[in-house]
């Protein structure tokens, strides 16, 4: 957890002359560019251009999968954030995941207009639960400006009045994990509710198209993939520039001591607040991303065991770094999906493992274990 | 070496008779397998259900395979475990179409994992068999469920209730666990107890959220609701949350014979792993009893138990045949008799030779597949006994046609009962 | 309702007793003779007079022959005949019948009893018939009510009290006039004053259809002090409203007389709902304290939350399992017994998981209560999964032993399930052994002051390490004993710990830590709160308000209730 702090005294004198440490080596500015390529024209002409039953031919199946572990890594950068360089574990992550989702849900349900299954104006849960009328907190997300408003604010605005009342008793360590433990699974619990007006347990499915254009035409699923991406390389230089900078010093001492940096004169509460907050943020936003690739929002996203897995893949990768959650995110669900066909029965006993062995054997991740191995 | 000649002769002329007949040159060729999917939950909160799905339809395969396949080919089933994950089923679902390209798929079990992969069949046009009840509302011409739907299950379940065969009851109270089936099932019974003459006060509708196990408040107010008259409850509490409850209702001393429950959720399997002493007397119906008696039932299960034996399944002999895997076996030789109706797996042609499919099933009736996807079924109410088996004390003439467009729903009056071409 | 089906057309099995058409009569209307209430009054009064003559008459191969069949008509017009001549012998067979202990090998011989101990249902002797071609009777819900009454109507005039008692109880459930020639018999020889009142009560019910209006007054009167919830449904028509507005009855005194009994009949069931909820919170409290103890004790001993505490409740349910399987297998006589044997050996195998899994994976975790919690899960995920390889996914039967099946009944509206009774005992017996061993031996010094500050212990010689590990097994042990009590009154499967693991958390959190207090308190105050607020805003609300409850409490006071270390900023 210590390994790049430097003495707090000298840190915190030094702080306002040090010139900023530069954001990527030019080794990673190029892999930056490389990824923002094939994002952007590599995956669209595989996908689109290269004709069915070509090898080199990008499936639907391979790009939904994709998207959505990009979606994923996005989540574990976000957390990452707040948990490498901040210290707070939080075990409710997936919360603000499925808000994001579920706000990108409320505008799909209403494009899906009169083409439900009731062919009526209400989304066909309502109609089957004799309802009327849309309820208040649905007005206005017939519109795409006003959801996206929603992906960002809902999450954001919880993480905000939870955070700032956490912080402020300075809740922390193991019994803050339990309390967003805590949270997530009420949400889930209220979001089950038939009577809550989010379609319950069935969530939110059967989409049908999005800003006008079919959900299921492959030039959307690539537009969605590639937004996918963009959001995520986007994260990470949005990340690697605050922690790079004097705000991010502040906020890797408060991980390390916060004690003494409060002894230094520093108040911690506002920074981890900002950190929380744009980590949940973020989080939304992959949410948003998400389920339009993945056709299907429900609770269970919001399952305590989901938010546990997301740390998982940030724990395999290498936490603290920004980019070992990406590789580990990418690392846990592809071996997921290779598992759960090739040995079903067997896919959970790994997951097990992968828990047990990189915290035991691996704290700082893959990233962490190759960078060793590059320095030894 | 006339012999010779006139086998030689005969070789000849049966190749040319070979080439000549057109199919023939295929048959010879297509001797490639047929992939089936079976999308189970393997692991996850389902999985205590969907495990026998998925056992009994490799059973139901391998009994196929041994009789030479379907058209000369063997089929090679693809098991895939969507963990109880809803968007890992859609993903799994894509994966089976795209992939490994199978002719058909059986699987699911909730209605969410349905809906779920539900739009992946419909836009790679695949051919799904669903083999649970549910609460209809459904009709896609890339699923053919071979489930109940509510007019195959809870409406027979509640007129007998109301008989004084059933306990003469006139309070109604509707149990359910918080998701669409229960909803759905109980807003048509509502409507249908209305259309009966009961009033509203003899209607009470509660929902419980999944996995809760303490019923303690709620049996309290079933027997405070008893005493207004004589009650019966109806049940779609969700098959696991059933034992807290039951041993609940056993402890309160409200036997079947003061409140009979009737649940739709609760088979063979779900009682194995309950003490059924304070159940005996409750209800079930569904469209197919382990103890029904009649040649196929017994062949069907004894094959069940020798396939359990030969692949050491968990169980052993304790292992049960219920509703969903009476489905499931015969959906997937209907499934071979379109297959080998239609001489190809092409999932437009075996689809037309779908419709109209007869097989005679262990529900001892001889099923037929209809032009609404969904299977006309018989209807049979059990009691529990006290050794988890059932004792049937009603069933239907003959098998019901489904209505999966309940007329009891707003919107639903008008909608055709068959498939669009 | 406008269905475009016709449910009349119902198609129906040719022959069976079941009409399904819609019955004309929607309502029984109230003074109907029931056929069968006409019969049990024959049977009482054909008693009194057989009581006279010993041979039994009604009993022969031939009135047993329906029962052999499938129809269930003519079995109930088989009990009728029988009920109609009625003696010990038909008694007998009566309640065999019942309780599924009639068998049959053909339509003309007929058994009664269990494997090994059969007599001839007809002369009563003992027979051996082959158990390969014996079958049970099997009946349905119509028959067993009718079997119950008639058995009830008979037991009126038993000389055992409590077999009395019992039929005066389901008399009260039968309120029919036929009925009043034979109340007012029990009534003239009862002696019990318990028993008279009751059945004065039964009697003023039976009154109450008569047209006598000083008979009817007299009865709304004397019904205001009955226990039995189902006065209610008798007192309910007279305070009934008419569609207009008005009233169905229209005597106003009669109208008052009701009213005024409805109203102390609703004061003393409102006493008996508040006990309900008093008692089903507590017990829902016990079983959170079991549940919750180990983890307390773990936390705050070392400061670890372990994730994989629900699969040490899961295995102490699976441990009573196995066990109960020896018993079957073994001991099938002691069967009942099955649950004092579990209690220790679910003890001594979830201990020693415990203090397996703490020596190889908590151990090296030591200092880093983050990633225990994260290596505890991947524990967590793994004994699941073996779970599941080893005993199935599906869940697996524990039967509750007879002598924990049904309840105690304190007032009419209100019966304590005797497992819900042992499992608070047993729970505060857990509780003061904890105790006990936190405060009167040698190991509990250790582990209190370990816990109240770690690196002076060491100093002072104390083996952090193996306290560490007995500490922990300790409360795995405990966690063992709750997963035992939880195989009681739930279902046993490998999912069992998941469903409350977020519960012994609040617990924890709520309560704190270092002090057994702590969760005492804490568990039985979530248990009751959440049981009185269930009747107003359903299961779920109710469990969401609690968690926001909690989240909210930890914001003023971050270390639970009853908290040992102070709010030092290293806590």
């Amino acid at each position: 957890m210590n390994a790049t702090a430097l003495p707090l005294e000298v840190a915190a004198t030094s702080i306002a002359h040090e010139p900023r440490a530069r954001l990527f080596s030019p080794a990673g500015w190029a892999a930056i560019g490389v990824a923002l390529l094939v994002f952007g024209v590599v995956v669209p002409l595989l996908a689109l251009a290269v004709p069915e039953g070509n090898a080199l031919h990008l499936t639907s199946y391979a790009l939904t999968l994709s998207g959505k572990i990009l979606c994923y890594a996005l989540c574990a950068v976000a957390l990452d954030l707040v948990w490498g360089y901040c210290g707070i574990l939080s075990l409710g992550h997936g919360l603000f995941f499925a808000l994001g989702g579920y706000a990108m849900g409320m505008y799909l349900m209403r494009s899906i207009g009169l083409d439900g299954v009731y062919h009526m104006d209400l989304p066909d849960f309502m109609v089957f639960l004799d309802w009327k009328t849309l309820p208040w907190y649905w007005k206005g997300t017939h519109s795409f400006a006003y959801s996206a408003l929603l992906v960002v604010l809902v999450p954001g605005l919880l993480a905000f009045v939870f955070g700032y009342f956490a912080f402020r008793s300075r809740i922390k360590g193991v019994y803050l994990s339990i309390i967003t433990q805590a949270l997530t699974y009420a949400a889930m619990l209220l979001f089950f509710r038939n009577d809550t007006g989010f379609g319950g347990n069935n969530g939110f499915t059967d989409f049908k198209r999005i800003l006008g254009f079919s959900i299921h035409a492959p030039g959307t699923r690539v537009v969605l993939f590639a937004l996918s991406g963009f959001a995520l390389v986007g994260a990470l230089v949005l990340c690697r520039f605050i922690v790079t900078s004097r705000l991010g010093r502040v906020v890797t001492a408060i991980r390390d001591a916060e004690s003494r940096v409060m002894f230094c004169g520093y108040d911690p509460k506002a920074y981890k607040l900002f950190v929380w907050t744009l980590s949940a943020v973020l989080c939304g936003i992959a949410g948003a991303l998400y389920v339009p690739q993945v056709g299907i929002i429900n609770p269970s996203e919001m399952a305590p065991t989901n938010s546990i897995e997301m740390v998982v893949w940030v724990a395999t990768g290498g936490r603290g770094t920004l980019f070992g959650p990406i590789v580990g995110a990418g690392v846990v669900n592809l071996a997921k999906s290779y598992f759960t066909v090739a040995a079903p029965e067997y896919w959970l006993f790994f997951l097990g493992l992968i828990f047990v062995l990189v915290t035991i054997f691996l704290p700082q991740g893959i990233v962490g274990l190759l960078r060793r191995r590059k320095q030894g | 070496m006339d012999q010779t000649r006139r086998s030689l002769i005969k070789a000849a002329a049966g190749t040319a008779l070979l080439s000549a007949v057109p199919g023939g040159s295929l048959l010879a060729q297509d001797k490639s397998p047929i992939k089936v999917g079976v999308l189970h939950s393997l692991s996850g909160t389902m999985a205590i259900s969907e495990t026998s799905l998925k056992d009994v339809a490799l059973m139901t395969f391998d009994q196929i395979n041994a009789k030479g396949g379907i058209l000369g080919r063997k089929i090679e089933p693809i098991v895939v475990d969507p963990a109880s994950n809803w968007p890992l089923f859609a993903e799994k679902a894509r994966q089976l179409l795209t992939q490994d390209k199978v002719a058909a798929t059986f699987g699911c079990w909730t209605s969410v994992s349905r809906k779920s992969v539900l739009p992946v069949y419909e836009e790679l046009n695949g051919l799904l068999f669903y083999p649970v009840q549910y609460e209809g509302e459904e009709m896609s011409k890339n699923v053919f469920y071979t489930g109940a739907a509510p007019n195959q299950q809870a409406i027979p379940a509640t007129e007998y209730l109301m008989s004084p065969e059933g306990g003469g009851a006139k309070r109604f109270f509707l149990l359910g666990t918080d998701y669409v089936y229960p909803r759905t099932t109980n807003k048509i019974l509502r409507a249908f107890l209305k259309s009966k003459g009961v009033k509203e006060t003899d209607i009470e509708e509660i929902y419980t959220p999944f996995g809760h196990s303490d019923y303690q408040t709620i049996v309290a107010n079933i027997k405070k609701y008893s005493t207004g008259g004589k009650t019966c409850v109806i049940s779609t509490i969700n098959g696991d949350s059933n034992v807290p409850f039951y041993k609940e209702l056993g402890n309160a001393g409200l036997k079947a014979t003061d409140v009979p429950v009737v649940a739709f959720s609760v088979g063979e399997e779900e009682l194995r792993g309950i003490d059924t002493k304070p159940l005996v007397g409750h209800l079930a119906a569904w469209n197919y009893f382990m103890s029904l008696k009649n040649p196929q039932n017994t062949a069907f299960i004894k094959e069940w138990l020798a396939y359990v034996k030969a692949k050491n399944l968990t169980g052993g002999d304790k292992r049960v045949t219920n509703d969903p895997m009476e489905a499931t076996y015969v959906g997937i030789h209907m499934w071979k008799q379109a297959v080998e109706k239609a001489k190809s797996a092409d999932v437009a042609a075996v689809r037309k030779a779908m419709y109209g499919q007869k097989y005679a099933a262990p529900c001892g009736f001889e099923l037929t597949m209809n032009d609404n996807h969904h299977l006309s079924k018989p209807v049979f109410i059990g009691e529990i006994k006290a050794d988890g088996q059932f004792n049937i004390v009603w069933k239907t003439k003959g098998p019901i046609r489904a209505q999966p467009w309940s007329q009891y729903i707003d919107g639903n009056q008008g909608k055709p009962d068959k498939v669009a071409a | 309702m406008g269905s475009g089906l016709d449910w009349n057309s119902y198609p129906v099995e040719a022959g069976s007793a079941a009409k399904f058409a819609p019955h004309p009569r929607a309502i029984v209307r109230a003074g109907t003779a029931h056929p069968m209430i006409m019969r049990i009054l024959v049977l009482l009064l054909a008693l009194l007079a057989a009581s006279l003559s010993p041979a039994s008459q009604a009993l022969t191969p031939e009135s047993l022959k329906p029962f052999a069949g499938d129809e269930a008509s003519e079995k109930l017009t088989a009990i009728d005949a029988l009920i109609a001549a009625p003696d010990a012998r038909v008694a007998a067979v009566l309640a065999a019948i019942r309780d599924d202990r009639l068998a049959y090998t053909d339509d003309t011989h007929f058994y009664v009893g269990e494997t090994g101990a059969y007599v001839d249902a007809v002369s009563g002797a003992a027979a051996t018939p082959k158990a390969d071609d014996l079958k049970p009777v099997e009946i349905n819900n119509r028959i067993r009510a009718k079997l119950n009454a008639a058995l009830a109507a008979m037991d009126l005039l038993s000389p055992d009290r409590a077999v009395r008692a019992k039929a005066v109880a389901d008399l009260e459930k039968a309120s029919d006039p036929a009925l009043v020639a034979l109340v007012d018999s029990a009534l003239a020889t009862e002696q019990d004053p318990a028993l008279k009142a009751t059945l004065q009560v039964v009697r003023a019910a039976f009154a109450l259809k008569t047209s006598d209006r000083e008979q009817k007054l007299a009865a709304l009167v004397a019904l205001g002090a009955s226990e039995s919830p189902q006065t209610r449904q008798l007192l309910l028509p007279f305070v009934e409203k008419t569609k207009e507005g008005g009233f169905v009855e229209a005597d106003a005194e009669l109208r008052g007389a009701a009213e005024a009994s409805l109203k102390s009949i609703d004061q003393r069931q409102q006493k008996g709902e508040l006990l309900g909820s008093l008692f089903t919170g507590i017990s829902l409290g016990s079983i959170l304290l079991l549940v919750a103890l180990g983890l307390a004790i773990t936390y705050g001993l070392m400061g670890v939350i372990n994730m994989a505490h629900g699969e040490f409740l899961m295995i102490g349910a699976y441990a009573t399992y196995v066990v109960q399987g020896w018993f079957r297998a073994h001991w099938p006589g002691a069967e009942s017994w099955y649950l004092a044997a579990a209690i220790p050996v679910a003890f001594l195998v979830t201990a020693a998981v415990g203090a397996v899994l703490e020596r190889t994976v908590i151990r090296f975790l030591y200092g880093r209560p983050l990633e225990t919690l994260l290596a505890t899960f991947g524990i967590s995920l793994l004994l699941i999964q073996l779970t599941r390889t080893i005993f199935g996914a599906q869940n697996v039967e524990v039967a509750n032993p007879a002598w924990m099946s049904g309840g105690i009944q304190i007032l009419p509206n209100l019966i304590l399930p005797w497992n819900r009774l042992y499992i608070i005992a047993f729970s505060a017996i857990v509780v003061a052994g904890v105790w006990a061993i936190l405060n009167l031996t040698r190991l509990g010094l250790y582990v209190r002051a370990v816990t109240q500050n770690r690196a002076m212990a060491g100093c002072v010689g104390v083996k952090t390490p193996r306290v560490d590990m007995l500490a922990f097994a300790l409360g795995a042990g405990i966690a063992g004993l709750g997963g035992v009590a939880l195989s009681q009154i739930g279902n046993v499967g490998p999912d069992l710990g998941q469903s409350y693991i977020i519960d012994s958390f609040m617990v924890v959190v709520l309560g704190g830590v270092g002090q057994l207090a702590g969760t005492i308190v804490g568990s039985l105050s979530l248990g009751i709160v959440s049981k009185f607020l269930e009747p107003y805003a359903g299961a779920v609300l109710a469990k969401i308000m609690v968690l926001v409850f909690i989240i909210l409490f930890i914001q003023r006071r971050p270390q639970g209730m009853f908290a040992l270390k102070g709010r030092s900023a290293d806590a």
